[in-house]
């Protein structure tokens, strides 16, 4: 209820700011022109593709690609949504209101990032709403497509929980906004010296840690438990920071 | 310790590291009592009302609101105090309705009572007119306004302001004075504030704390009776000599202060301004002035944090 209250607040504020919209406008614009040019080659080589046994479908070929490219602009996107969540606060002097009135860390926390989420969740739909209308030319890989789309929430869900923590760590949106995407950025490549690591032990715990290869299980359409528990495990790892190092801002010794 | 105390403070203590902000501060508030706590830049008071507030732990000491310790159940402590930070915690994006709407349902006010919650607490502060602006537009005083607005929307026990004042014109010092005042008959509000008439105009009691160390804790009526005038203010345009001013009776000393001017000490329950003046006019003395002297509150807030001031260094010595 009161976390209901705290993110009904925090997803108005938002939308007064251009920021969201802008936001949303370009994202739109960006995917939907990838989307077209992915359209456009997929109906080039469409008539080889005919003559192939076992042919890739069109949502593999159109839809993964999609996410694939939304995923790495919603890196980009995330951390300027997130960035102000409690540094702006911070910096208004504003949270003593939440402070004073009788709701709990948790409670501002969860309710904060429900705000942010439902803002993620409303830019998620509006992406799917793409390969949605290839349904008017053709049958899509309806299973496959959900499988991406959750993906993408759980996805969304961890850059928006570290964004969230390294915007109650300082005053300054920037600096938040910053950390946020060098931290991103660092889990989506940290595989990348897995490879060439030789101890196959520490290769497989770098590829363990990045958050790409977890995506990119389930935009191949393969849902996982074990995907599914290192995203939550994301998840709640920096909510829970988040709820302590609010905690600490009353303890400040 | 009372039951009936709204905030009961017992030796509570706040350290920043090495710095000490408060040290065994112990006070009470009683319901429909204006207390202010006064103070020089820096000695401590802020930090006391985050604390009591529940926006900073305490280091050692306990805090009761309404009987209920604020560390162990914070939610129901909260529920009973408003309060209103130096800096108004606003949203400036919002407008007055919404934000206070937000407030409203932050303070857990049932969803059928919170329209009525904010058109009372409009009509209290005097924001009427001003409801469907935005926070960002409106002036400092009104800012001012809906701060207050928001820490009273859930009618708590305790109001808590933080230097209500600072930074408001004359006339929105003496609006928000009002409110305070009319606060303080149905809930118990303390306020800190460094402008020391304030505190006579607006409390029924005063603390001064100085260097985190409550050092004066009394009655704002004690302290008037106490300020009784023991000196007078004389101008005159043709002194006579000082002699002839010490033949009346209640005259003890007097003072040349330069100009014509003369201050003239007597005792507290006799003022010899009546003869004064009977003398000046028969003397034709030329009496332009002749008014009595009062110990100031401000007078025994020098007296005590500067004596205080000069305690310290004594030690340190």
């Amino acid at each position: 209820m009161m976390v209901w209250t705290l993110a009904q607040r925090e997803l108005r504020s938002l939308f007064l700011s251009p920021l969201a919209w802008s936001i949303l406008a370009v994202g739109q614009f960006i995917l939907a022109y990838l989307f077209l040019s992915q359209m456009n080659d997929y109906i080039m080589v469409q008539p080889q593709l005919k003559l192939l046994d076992n042919a890739p479908g069109v949502t593999q070929l159109l839809v993964t690609p999609l996410y694939g490219s939304a995923a790495f602009i919603l890196m980009l996107i995330v951390p300027l949504l997130t960035m102000r969540l409690i540094s702006e606060e911070r910096r208004n002097q504003s949270l003593a209101l939440l402070f004073s009135a009788p709701v709990s860390m948790t409670e501002i926390i969860l309710g904060k990032y429900l705000g942010i989420m439902l803002f993620l969740v409303l830019m998620i739909l509006l992406i799917s709403v793409m390969p949605l209308s290839l349904l008017v030319a053709g049958p899509l890989d309806l299973g496959h497509l959900a499988a991406i789309i959750i993906g993408m929430l759980l996805l969304v869900a961890c850059f928006a929980a570290l964004g969230l923590y390294m915007s109650t760590l300082t005053v300054q949106p920037t600096v938040a906004a910053v950390s946020t995407f060098g931290a991103l950025l660092l889990f989506w490549i940290i595989d990348w010296a897995g490879d060439k690591v030789s101890n196959a032990e520490a290769s497989g715990l770098l590829s363990y840690l990045s958050i790409l290869r977890h995506f990119e299980a389930m935009a191949r359409g393969v849902f996982s438990s074990a995907d599914l528990a290192y995203f939550l495990l994301f998840i709640t790892t920096f909510l829970v920071l988040s709820i302590r190092r609010l905690d600490a801002d009353r303890l400040q010794h | 310790m009372t039951d009936n105390s709204l905030v009961s403070v017992q030796h509570l203590d706040r350290h920043y590291g090495e710095l000490t902000a408060v040290a065994n501060v112990s006070f009470e508030l009683e319901q429909g009592e204006v207390l202010g706590f006064l103070g020089p830049n820096g000695a401590g008071k802020s930090t006391t009302m985050q604390i009591i507030t529940g926006n900073l732990a305490p280091s050692a000491g306990s805090i009761k609101i309404c009987g209920i310790d604020l560390t162990e159940h914070p939610k129901q402590a909260k529920a009973e105090i408003g309060f209103l930070p130096e800096q108004p915690p606003l949203y400036r994006e919002l407008s007055v309705d919404e934000y206070l709407g937000f407030c409203a349902r932050l303070n857990r006010i049932r969803r059928n009572k919170i329209q009525q919650a904010v058109d009372r607490v409009k009509q209290r502060c005097g924001l009427e007119e001003v409801g469907k602006r935005l926070i960002n537009n409106l002036s400092k005083g009104y800012q001012q306004r809906v701060g207050i607005a928001q820490a009273v929307i859930h009618s708590p026990s305790i109001v808590v302001l933080d230097e209500p004042t600072v930074g408001l014109d004359p006339i929105q010092i003496r609006e928000i004075r009002a409110l305070i005042r009319e606060l303080g008959k149905e809930h118990g509000v303390i306020l800190s504030t460094h402008i020391l008439p304030e505190v006579q105009m607006t409390c029924d009691r005063v603390q001064i704390i100085n260097r985190g160390r409550l050092v004066f804790s009394d009655s704002v009526s004690n302290l008037n009776r106490q300020r009784d005038s023991r000196s007078l203010l004389l101008t005159l345009q043709q002194p006579p000599a000082e002699t002839e001013l010490l033949t009346i009776a209640e005259v003890e000393r007097v003072e040349h202060l330069g100009g014509g001017q003369w201050r003239i000490h007597h005792r507290p329950d006799a003022s010899p301004a009546t003869r004064l003046a009977e003398r000046a006019v028969a003397g034709h003395w030329g009496l332009a002035e002749l008014s009595p002297e009062y110990t100031s509150l401000e007078q025994i807030f020098i007296d005590i944090t500067t004596s205080e001031a000069g305690h310290h260094e004594e030690q340190a010595a």
